[in-house]
C-alpha cells in the first residue's frame, strides 16, 4: 500500500472544504483525483502532503501514520500547479534545493542533478533560469525538483493546467511514459477528465469534498454510480422520461426505451443519461426505434456530430465519416435511433444541479 | 521658440532651487580656505556630533531592518484579528510632524513620564540621551523597511515557500535560501531611505535631546547650533559634508534600482 487516507475532513471557516473522505491508492499506481474547481481536490491533496492540517482523519504514507508529522519529515514530492520554481535560481539549483537543504554530499547532489536533468531532457538549460524556460520546461524542471529526494510518492496539483492544450496533450502522455518507467506511487488532481481517463490507473471522482466514485477509467465512464459522474466524466445527453407499468417514457413523446431495470425502478419521472456515442442510428425496424429528425450536423474533422430532435429535447449523437456518408445524412432528414446504452436516474436529486453544470459545461442550451 | 523657452525656464528652476543653495553652501564652507574647512570640521564638537550621527544611524538600520521585516513577513503572510488596523499603523509616522512624536517621547520617555518614571527610578535616562534620540529616530523611519518589501512579499506569495518545505527545508533554511533572496533589491532601498532619513532626522531628534553641546548633538543639530551662533563657516563646513554623504546615498539608490530593473 503506497497512500491511504481515512476519513479525512477539512473545514475553512463555514466552508467543509473536505467531507470525510478516504481512499487507497497501491504502491506504483498512478490516480487521478477528478474534480470540478472548488471540489475540494486539490485540498486533499495538500493534505496528503502536510501542507494542511486535517481537522478529522488520518494519512498514511508506506504504512506509517503521518498525520502529525510536519511536510519536511513526510518526503513526499509534490509538484505546484504553477510550479513554484525558485525564480532566484538556476535549473540546476532548482533541482539541489532538495538535496542541499538535507546536507547531501557534494559530488552525490552533482552526479543525482545530472541524472535528474537527462531524465527529464533539460540538457543544456543547466544555468537558465525560471523566466527563461517555456512553461513545458518549468514543469519538468518542478518535477525533477520534486523526485530529487527520491521521495516514495509523488503529488501533482494540476500538472498540466497552466500549459495550452497542444503541449498539455504530450506532456500528459509522457507523465504516463514518465511513470511507467519509475514506478512511483502518485496523485495527480485534474479537473480534465480526457486527462485523467488518458493517463490514470484509478480515478477518484470527488464533488463538494466528498469522493462520488472510484475505479478505473473504464468502470467510472461506463458505469457511473451518480448523475454527477455520469455528466461530469465524458459528454452526456440528459433526457427527461416517465417511469411506469414497467416501461420507461421518453417525455413528450409515445416511445419507451428499452430498459432491462425497469421493474426496479420507482414509478415516476426519471432522468436518462445517454453518451453521444451509445446512441445508434437504425436501417431497418427495432422494437425501441424512436423516429426523430436530424436537425443540425457538426463537423468535427474526424466525425460528425449530429444534433436530433426527440420530443421537445435535443439529442447529440456521434457518427464516423463512413456511417455519415453511407446514411446520407443531412438537415431536415427523419431517421430511427436506439440507445444501446444508456443510465436512469431518478429525477428529483439534485436534478436542476446536473442541468446547471451540463449548461456551463456547453453540452445543453 | 516656445520649446527653447520652457528648456531655459527649466534650466533656472533647476539652478534658483539646486545648483544655486549647493554652490552657496560650498562657497561658504570654503571661505577661509581648505585649510578653515578641515580645522571646522575637526573641532570636537564637530567631530563628536558626526559620531552621533554614524551611531544613531547604524542602530536604527540595524533594528528597523530586523522589525520591519519581522513585521512586514507577519503582515503579508499571517491572518490575524486587526490585522488591517495594524497595516495602516504602519504609517503613522509618516504622517505625523516629526516634531509632535518627538513630544510624543518626551511625555512618555520623560523624566516624569509614564515609562521614563520608572527607568528614571532605575537611574537610566532616555530623553535628553542617546536612547531617546535612538527612540525618535526608530519612530521616524518605522515605516521604510516594511513599505517596501510588504508588496514585494505580498506579490511573492506563500507557494515558494511551501515549495521549499515539502523539499524539506525548516522554516530557517527558507526564510534564507527563498523568501530572503526573493525581497533582497526591495530590503536594499528600504535600507537605505532609513540611512538618509536617520542621517538627516532633526526634528524629532530636536525635541527629545534637547541638543545639548558635545553630549546629544547630531550633525544636523551641530549645523543649526553653529548657524543660530553666527559661526557660519562651521555650519557650512558639516552642511558640506552631509550633503556629499547624502549625495553618496542618491548615487548608491540609483544604482539599487538600476539592480532591481534587471533581475
Amino acid at each position: 500500500m503506497g497512500i491511504r487516507v481515512c476519513g479525512i475532513s477539512k473545514r475553512f471557516g463555514d466552508f467543509l472544504a473536505v467531507d470525510d473522505v478516504s481512499f487507497e491508492v497501491k504502491t506504483g499506481e498512478l490516480i487521478a483525483l477528478l474534480g470540478p474547481s472548488g471540489s475540494g481536490k486539490s485540498t486533499i491533496l495538500r493534505i496528503i502532503a502536510g501542507l494542511e492540517v486535517p481537522d478529522k482523519g488520518e494519512i498514511y504514507l508506506r504504512k506509517t501514520q503521518v498525520t502529525s508529522l510536519t511536510t519536511q519529515k513526510r518526503r513526499v514530492g509534490f509538484v505546484f500547479q504553477h510550479y513554484a520554481l525558485f525564480k532566484h535560481m538556476t535549473v540546476e539549483k532548482n533541482i539541489a534545493f532538495g538535496l542541499e537543504v538535507r546536507k547531501a554530499d557534494g559530488s552525490f547532489i552533482r552526479k543525482k542533478v545530472a541524472e535528474l536533468i537527462d531524465l527529464v531532457k533539460l540538457q543544456g538549460y543547466e544555468k537558465h533560469y525560471p523566466d527563461q524556460l517555456s512553461g513545458g520546461q518549468r514543469q519538468r524542471v518542478a518535477l525533477a525538483r520534486a523526485l530529487a529526494t527520491e521521495p516514495a510518492v509523488l503529488l501533482l496539483d494540476e500538472p498540466f493546467g497552466a500549459l495550452d492544450a497542444k503541449v498539455r496533450g504530450n506532456l500528459a502522455q509522457w507523465l504516463r511514459e514518465f511513470h511507467n518507467q519509475l514506478q512511483i506511487t502518485s496523485i495527480f488532481v485534474t479537473h480534465d477528465q480526457e486527462e485523467a481517463i488518458e493517463i490514470a490507473d484509478k480515478i477518484v471522482v470527488i464533488n463538494r469534498g466528498r469522493v462520488e466514485q472510484m475505479g478505473n477509467a473504464r468502470e467510472v465512464y461506463e458505469n457511473p454510480d451518480s448523475k454527477f459522474v455520469a455528466s461530469f466524466i465524458g459528454r452526456v445527453n440528459v433526457l427527461d422520461a416517465v417511469a411506469g407499468d414497467g416501461r420507461v417514457v421518453i417525455k413528450n413523446t409515445p416511445y419507451a426505451v428499452g430498459n432491462p431495470d425497469a421493474a426496479a425502478m420507482k414509478d415516476g419521472d426519471v432522468v436518462l443519461l445517454i453518451r453521444p456515442e451509445d446512441v445508434g442510428i437504425l436501417s431497418g425496424p427495432h422494437p425501441y426505434a424512436i423516429p426523430v429528425e436530424v436537425r443540425r450536423i457538426h463537423y468535427r474533422g474526424s466525425h460528425y456530430e449530429v444534433d436530433c430532435l426527440v420530443g421537445s429535447a435535443f439529442l447529440r449523437l456521434i457518427q464516423s465519416k463512413n456511417g455519415f456518408d453511407s446514411l446520407e445524412l443531412s438537415e431536415g432528414k427523419k431517421i430511427s435511433l436506439v440507445f444501446n446504452s444508456y443510465r436512469v436516474f431518478e429525477a428529483q436529486e439534485g436534478h436542476a444541479e446536473v442541468r446547471a453544470k451540463l449548461k456551463e459545461l456547453g453540452y445543453i442550451e | 521658440m516656445g520649446r527653447m523657452l520652457l528648456t531655459a525656464c527649466v534650466i533656472g528652476w533647476f539652478l534658483l532651487l539646486i545648483l544655486f543653495p549647493v554652490f552657496g553652501v560650498v562657497k561658504e564652507a570654503f571661505q577661509g580656505g581648505i585649510g578653515a574647512f578641515v580645522s571646522n570640521l575637526k573641532e570636537a564638537s564637530a567631530v563628536r556630533s558626526f559620531l552621533l550621527t554614524f551611531w544613531i544611524t547604524l542602530g536604527t538600520v540595524v533594528l528597523n531592518t530586523v522589525f520591519g521585516t519581522i513585521l512586514a513577513v507577519t503582515l503579508a503572510k499571517q491572518r490575524f484579528r486587526g490585522k488591517l488596523i495594524m497595516e495602516g499603523l504602519v504609517d503613522l509616522p509618516f504622517a505625523v510632524s516629526p516634531v509632535v512624536a518627538g513630544f510624543m517621547f518626551i511625555l512618555l520617555f520623560g523624566p516624569n513620564g509614564w515609562i521614563g518614571s520608572w527607568f528614571e527610578a532605575g537611574g537610566i535616562k532616555i530623553v535628553y540621551a542617546f536612547p531617546g534620540m535612538l527612540l525618535a529616530t526608530l519612530f521616524v523611519t518605522f515605516p521604510f523597511v516594511a513599505r517596501e518589501i510588504i508588496p514585494v512579499l505580498k506579490e511573492f506569495g506563500l507557494q515558494q515557500e511551501e515549495a521549499a518545505y515539502v523539499l524539506g527545508a525548516s522554516r530557517w533554511q527558507t526564510f534564507w535560501k527563498v523568501t530572503l533572496p526573493s525581497i533582497k533589491w526591495g530590503l536594499v532601498y528600504g535600507i537605505t531611505l532609513t540611512t538618509a532619513r536617520s542621517i538627516g532626522e532633526f526634528g524629532a531628534v530636536l525635541v527629545v535631546s534637547g541638543s545639548i553641546i558635545n553630549r546629544t548633538q547630531t550633525a544636523t543639530l551641530f549645523i543649526h547650533q553653529e548657524f543660530t551662533d553666527f559661526n557660519y563657516s562651521g555650519a557650512f563646513s558639516a552642511a558640506v559634508v552631509l550633503a556629499l554623504i547624502s549625495f553618496g546615498i542618491l548615487v548608491f539608490m540609483q544604482k539599487v534600482y538600476g539592480g532591481k530593473r534587471r533581475s
